[in-house]
């Protein structure tokens, strides 16, 4: 009885101790996060001003507002490339909230938002931002920046998409050679982009024996694609990301519907009681700031060779499109 | 196959460099998997016993709920947990979503059924005459249980690591509830399958080989529990 009680004890020791760590871990999380926010605010070079080693040796800790926690709800685009992993340590740094980042589709994002399930959002679906700009459910909408928009398919390009001009031209060659087309079909900005361009190449994919669908995220579409040979729609920075393991390549690119254009904006805090506005206010303020503006032009070069975005804050969206 | 090779380096190279971020990643997936494991064992071990051992109206149906909750997919947990965490649901208040404790909550779900399934057959198997018998020599109530729990300690620790097995392997659950936050809710599991997405196959490699060690190491310790508690009658 005695031996067993024993190993009782020690079970939950043993338990005990995960837990143990668990809280450890708990409190040193704090210096943690502002070392590894250095370590990245150091890879940026030229971006940080001259007070940098001195809030990295003593990291000043700003007021503490008074609701800290703001939900971000965003893209996985800018989550996958790491452009977020970036910016949100330095935004938690400088005005001491604390950002929690759900990275899903575009379509979900915006959902999270109607529900008043976050604060704050940064997505890439125009025509389907419009909406909720005029129904009141996100106020302080503001272009942050673009990149655009890949087709990508095998390099001996059965489809002949090589030959398109635009991408609607493109997507009708396919269409018409029934070549495998892969489908994100999971409702994100890029999906939306993709069912955009399919009505202005007038063809309706929707259950044809070329045209298949995820559900899953741009990395995990890309792969489905490769595996199969097939064609997709992907962002830029998503297929720069991915070159490395994939035999697919660029077929068309840099028509203007190509556009991938990324908003940030508030979800309404009168609309939601519960919603943090001085926070989402504070976010949305940092995304356009010079600062972060000149970290976006210059994110991605030493690792792709190109940015994978460009800035475009204070510009209005009609300089991006051509009026369109 | 190269692909493998290179994630066993990068996982050497990611376990050697003791990199901060692993660290806490690897910590917080114990944290988590531990403490739901811990809280259903605290719960399913005595009310599979009481399952076992009181007879009842409607046990069986019972029962049948326990066995179809071994299979609860974690999915499912976590949109059970999410639309009540949600500031729009009814616990919405707490402020819990994306945390590690939502993340503790759906992992209860998920392995209460499997501790409570295993311990209600482990002192199902037991001699019903040791019941009687232990009864007949005075024993308590309490004392019962715990005789009944030493004998069964065989089956139990397969509970206790069926449990932590369960819930250190899931992924949607965590993804849903938990949001995989960089240095907050990000666990071993969900962080493989963000960098798997990213095209980042080395590290999803090595990040499997460090949660696959990690189950190993908490199993055999358990082992050892097991099988040295099996040797000392």
């Amino acid at each position: 009885m005695m031996k067993w009680f024993q190993r009782f004890v020690v079970l939950a020791a043993i338990t005990a101790l995960v837990g143990g760590c668990g809280g450890a871990q708990q409190q040193s999380q704090q210096p943690e996060t502002q070392q590894a926010a250095q370590e990245q605010t150091q890879q940026i070079p030229s971006t940080e001003t001259s007070s940098e080693p001195e809030t990295a040796a003593e990291p000043q800790q700003p007021a503490a507002p008074e609701n800290p926690e703001l939900i971000l709800a965003t893209t996985t685009s800018t989550v996958d490339t790491g452009l977020l992993d970036v910016l949100v340590p330095m935004f938690e740094e400088r005005t001491g909230y604390s950002v929690k980042t759900v990275a899903v589709g575009t379509g979900q994002a915006l959902k999270l938002g109607e529900n008043g399930e976050a604060d704050v959002l940064l997505v890439h679906a125009p025509e389907s931002e419009i909406p909720l700009v005029e129904s009141g459910v996100v106020v302080n909408r503001q272009l942050v920046m673009h990149n655009d928009f890949v087709i990508i398919g095998p390099a001996d390009d059965p489809a002949g998409v090589k030959s398109a001009t635009t991408a609607a031209e493109g997507l009708k060659k396919i269409a018409d050679a029934g070549a495998t087309f892969i489908s994100r079909g999971d409702d994100s900005g890029t999906d939306k982009k993709e069912k955009a361009l399919w009505k202005e190449a007038g063809v309706d994919p929707k259950g044809q024996e070329w045209y298949q669908e995820t559900g899953q995220g741009m990395g995990a579409t890309i792969t489905v694609a490769n595996e199969k040979m097939a064609y997709t729609l992907s962002d830029r920075g998503t297929y720069l990301a991915q070159k490395k393991n994939i035999d697919l390549e660029i077929v068309l690119e840099g028509d203007a519907p190509l556009l991938n254009i990324y908003h940030v904006m508030q979800v309404n805090p009168e609309k939601y009681p519960m919603v943090n506005g001085d926070g989402a206010k504070a976010f949305v303020e940092f995304m356009v700031s010079d600062e972060v503006q000149e970290i976006i032009r210059t994110y991605g070069v030493d690792q792709y060779g190109e940015p994978l975005f460009f800035p475009d804050a204070g510009k209005a969206e009609e300089e991006l499109t051509g009026g369109n | 196959m190269e692909m493998i090779g290179q994630g066993i380096v990068a996982a050497l190279k990611m376990l050697s460099s003791g990199d901060a971020e692993l660290v806490r990643v690897t910590l917080l997936t114990l944290r988590v998997a531990g403490t739901a494991t811990l809280l259903s064992v605290l719960v399913g071990i005595p009310l599979g016993v009481l399952l076992a051992l009181v007879r009842f109206p409607g046990r069986n149906f019972v029962i049948s709920l326990v066995n179809m909750g071994m299979g609860t997919p974690p999915v499912v947990a976590g949109l059970v947990v999410s639309i009540l965490l949600w500031r729009s649901g009814p616990l919405g208040r707490l402020r819990l979503i994306y945390t590690p404790t939502a993340m503790v909550i759906a992992q209860f779900i998920i392995a209460l059924p499997l501790v409570t399934g295993f311990t209600l057959a482990g002192i199902g198997q037991l001699n019903p005459k040791l019941q009687d018998q232990i009864t007949a020599l005075g024993a308590s109530r309490w004392q019962l249980f715990w005789l009944l729990i030493r004998e069964a300690r065989l089956s139990l620790l397969a509970a206790v690591i069926g449990g932590f097995g369960g819930v250190i392997s899931e992924v949607g659950a965590s993804t849903m509830v938990g949001g995989n936050i960089l240095g907050k809710t990000r666990v071993l599991t969900t962080a493989t399958v963000m960098e798997v997405s990213k095209g980042n196959f080395d590290t999803a490699i090595a990040l499997s080989i460090i949660l696959m060690l990690l189950i190993w190491l908490v199993t055999y310790a358990l082992t050892r529990l097991q099988q040295g508690g099996a040797r000392v009658r």
